[in-house]
């Protein structure tokens, strides 16, 4: 018995058993605070849906051999340009979303590619180039965010330089995806728009792994030597998991923006890519392997311990932010975890 | 046996003789943070046109801030563990030290003095708990330390903002929130211990540079004397003569200056400060001749060599970052008492990254850090924010476009050192195997 026991936390993974025990236990005493649970529960599936894009950005980094893109912000960015192309063009509804993605594509593609090439030349030290490849590129684009010739009112500051720091999406396309077929069961909102499109991109990268190139990344990030001994071109294939990762961290950002209501300039991208890392890894991923299950599972747990300690935190303490700093802890936690499992099982 | 000897003495001359061809193209691909480094503060120089003094005071305030942090990177270099990230927790050490004595009201000297003994306990403990965990991630101290500094930064937060007033009691309106619970967001340290360091003697600084560069004149000039006759010990005569030539400027440099009447010439800096920031590169020069300090250099060169000649690898590696943890609170302290005000979720968040920084833009690696290096990065480095918000007004009309591009130089030259370096490694490590095949 012990020793299933034993096999089964080592199997599952023991802080993933800890967040989803310290989950539950948000859950019971949420219920015990007389906190509306239907409400939080739409809330987790709205975030969920939310940061799923950009959780599932992790895979194909994964994948490929690149392991965790800590340069996720660099995808972000491009997301965001594109988002105010859309508000520049002044496109509202479905337009404007579809516009906002198909102009952050190519520059996405493009940066993607560029950030491949450099990944290439840092092999084994990716993770840590990476984050501050991910840091630099925030910050020169807060230089650019200043500079930019935008003209729409929207976009720049009434008086002054430079664009304001929230853009809203009121009037635009806010909340068009959560309020596509939604409708409500047992009080609970479902977004049902923003849900099936990610679970509709986590398809798309489902089949896209099966294809030729998807199995040969796949190959390529596994056994990088096996992968080129079967005459894999393995740089190749890591360079479009790269570009591949950066495309969904600029479709990522779209997608929680037009959920969050607002486009989030300067500072904001910063450490998003570390709460994309934090929730994958939750799921069960590791640096060198990730399933579309780990995304939804790990998005699922790790955005409802956020959004479940908030009201429960504000109801035992009402002073300060316990939610934020639970959140600094787990997830910093769980990338730490991660990285002293990953030299004890590498070499 | 002297015939023995001839053909090893012979080689150590060729060696020596073919050292000096210098290879231009391989010193600029070396040395190329420097160098953009070097010509990106010579464009914001002209740029910002601000007086020589101000600028000349501005830097020998931020230098004598900023130095200490920088120096307690050298030693986890030295053992091979790369930048620590985590001297982040170093200065959250200093920090708990100082809340405690502020709260103590303990004020001055003595103040700063018991924070810095009080600080020890726990950046021991931090750091041996840092240097575990750092064992167990080998290969990836850095971005092991620099998630755990974000980690601890949570801890931090939790004890300032929830264990205070509740587990830990404290009685303190200048400190506490008006709720009882939590630390407040600035305390002022006016009061405490601003300037406990700095204010106990403050001089002239080009008479006192003349002096030293006098004194490193004379020592180094005997050097080259000494070493030029001894035909192994010539290895080093390059880097006695680099002393001298550093030195005469320095002498020329501080008369000319002190003659032109200027206000440069009554510049002033803190005594004190900057001699425990000598005091700490004796340290780290004497430590290396120490046991402890071979026993790093041979961790740093090899693990398994190491282990091999019986060196314990994981304790000479927890050693390292203790010290380094302490050193950092200590040079935490020394930056807050020149501040005057202790952001107390907030001051320790840029320690890290502006430290690492600073000893890239030196020319230091993840595998190679010197006193010189750490000096002259921090230099450039704090010489670049002093005139880039100037710089980013005169160019494009807004200072916030300067202020957002010292952030930027600091995060991609962390990034372009360290990817620069991992490509070197890549290369090395493709051509070692070619050779081998």
């Amino acid at each position: 018995m012990k020793e299933r026991f034993q096999r089964f936390i080592h199997q599952f993974g023991l802080p993933r058993l800890i967040i989803l025990s310290f989950f539950l236990a948000l859950l019971v005493s949420a219920y015990f605070l007389k906190l509306p649970l239907n409400s939080l529960v739409s809330d987790t599936l709205v975030r969920t849906g939310m940061n799923g894009v950009l959780v599932l950005a992790m895979v194909p980094g994964i994948h490929s051999g690149i392991g965790l893109n800590f340069g996720l912000p660099l995808g972000i960015v491009c997301g965001l340009l594109g988002g105010l192309v859309s508000i520049e063009m002044n496109l509202i509804g479905i337009n404007g979303f579809i516009i906002a993605i198909l102009v952050s594509l190519p520059i996405a593609a493009v940066i993607g590619y560029l950030y491949g090439l450099m990944l290439n030349r840092v092999k084994g030290s990716e993770m840590l180039v990476a984050t501050y490849v991910g840091f630099s590129a925030v910050s020169l684009m807060n230089i650019a965010w200043l500079l930019l010739p935008f003209h729409s009112p929207e976009i720049k500051w009434p008086i002054g330089d430079g664009l304001r720091t929230t853009i809203t999406l009121t009037g635009k396309y806010d909340k068009l995806l959560n309020n596509f077929l939604d409708f409500k069961i047992f009080g609970v909102m479902v977004p049902t728009g923003l849900l099936l499109f990610f679970l509709a991109m986590c398809l798309l990268m489902f089949l896209f792994l099966r294809t030729r190139t998807g199995v040969m990344m796949s190959a390529a990030g596994i056994n990088p030597k096996f992968a080129a001994a079967t005459g894999i071109q393995v740089d190749r294939a890591r360079i479009i998991g790269t570009m591949l990762s950066t495309i969904l961290g600029a479709v990522g950002i779209i997608v929680y923006s037009q959920s969050y209501g607002f486009f989030q300039l300067y500072q904001a991208p910063m450490m998003m890519g570390f709460a994309a890392v934090a929730a994958i890894l939750i799921g069960g991923a590791s640096s060198h392997k990730a399933t579309l299950m780990h995304v939804i599972i790990g998005t699922f747990l790790f955005q409802g311990l956020l959004t479940v300690s908030l009201p429960v935190a504000n109801k035992i303490v009402t002073e300060g932010n316990l939610s934020e700093i639970a959140r600094i802890i787990v997830q910093n936690g769980i990338i730490l975890y991660s990285l002293t499992k990953v030299s004890n099982g590498g070499d | 046996m002297t015939d023995q000897n001839k053909p090893l003495l012979e080689d150590v001359k060729t060696s020596v003789i073919r050292k000096p061809t210098l290879n231009l193209k391989q010193i600029a691909f070396d040395n190329i943070v420097t160098i953009i480094f070097v010509v990106i503060c010579f464009f914001g120089l002209i740029l910002a046109k601000q007086p020589a003094a101000f600028v000349m005071n501005e830097l020998v305030l931020r230098i004598a801030r900023n130095s200490f942090l920088v120096l307690s990177l050298i030693i986890p270099v030295l053992a091979g563990m790369g930048l620590n990230f985590g001297i982040v927790i170093g200065a959250m050490a200093g920090q708990i030290a100082l809340i405690a004595v502020t709260h103590w009201q303990i004020t001055g000297m003595k103040g700063f003095l018991l924070a810095a003994l009080i600080s020890v306990p726990f950046a021991l403990l931090f750091g041996w708990l840092t240097g575990k965990i750092l064992n167990k991630t080998k290969g990836q101290e850095m971005i092991t330390s620099m998630i755990l500094g974000f980690f601890a930064m949570g801890l931090y937060q939790f004890l300032f903002l929830f264990l205070i007033g509740t587990l830990i009691p404290m009685d303190n309106p200048v400190l506490v929130l008006s709720g009882g619970v939590g630390i407040k967001n600035t305390i002022d340290l006016k009061d405490g211990i601003l300037y406990a360091l700095d204010g106990i003697y403050k001089t002239r600084f080009f008479p006192a540079l003349a002096g030293f560069s006098v004194i490193t004149a004379v020592f180094s000039l005997f050097k080259v004397f000494r070493v030029r006759k001894d035909e192994i010990e010539r290895v080093r005569l390059p880097k006695y003569l680099m002393y001298t030539v550093l030195s005469l400027t320095g002498i020329v440099f501080s008369v000319v200056v002190l003659n032109s009447k200027s206000l440069v010439a009554m510049i002033k800096f803190p005594v004190a400060t900057i001699f425990s920031i000598l005091m700490l590169c004796a340290f780290n020069l004497f430590i290396v001749r120490t046991k402890l300090g071979q026993d790093f250099r041979t961790v740093g060169q090899d693990m398994h060599v190491a282990k091999v000649s019986g060196i314990n690898v994981d304790r000479v590696r927890i050693i390292s970052i203790m010290i380094s943890t302490v050193l950092a609170a200590w040079g935490q302290l020394i930056f807050l008492q020149n501040i005057g005000t202790l952001n107390t979720y907030g001051s320790h968040e840029q320690v890290g990254m502006f430290a690492v920084a600073s000893i890239l833009i030196g020319g230091a690696s993840v595998n190679k850090a010197t006193i010189g290096q750490a000096i002259l990065g921090t230099t450039l480095f704090h010489l670049m924010f002093i005139i880039s918000p100037f710089a980013g007004k005169n160019l494009f009309g807004n200072a916030q476009i300067g202020e957002y591009f010292r952030v930027f130089v600091a995060y991609g030259v962390i990034g372009l050192s360290l990817g620069l370096h991992a490509w070197k490694t890549q290369i090395q490590a493709k051509r070692k195997q070619l050779g081998e095949e």
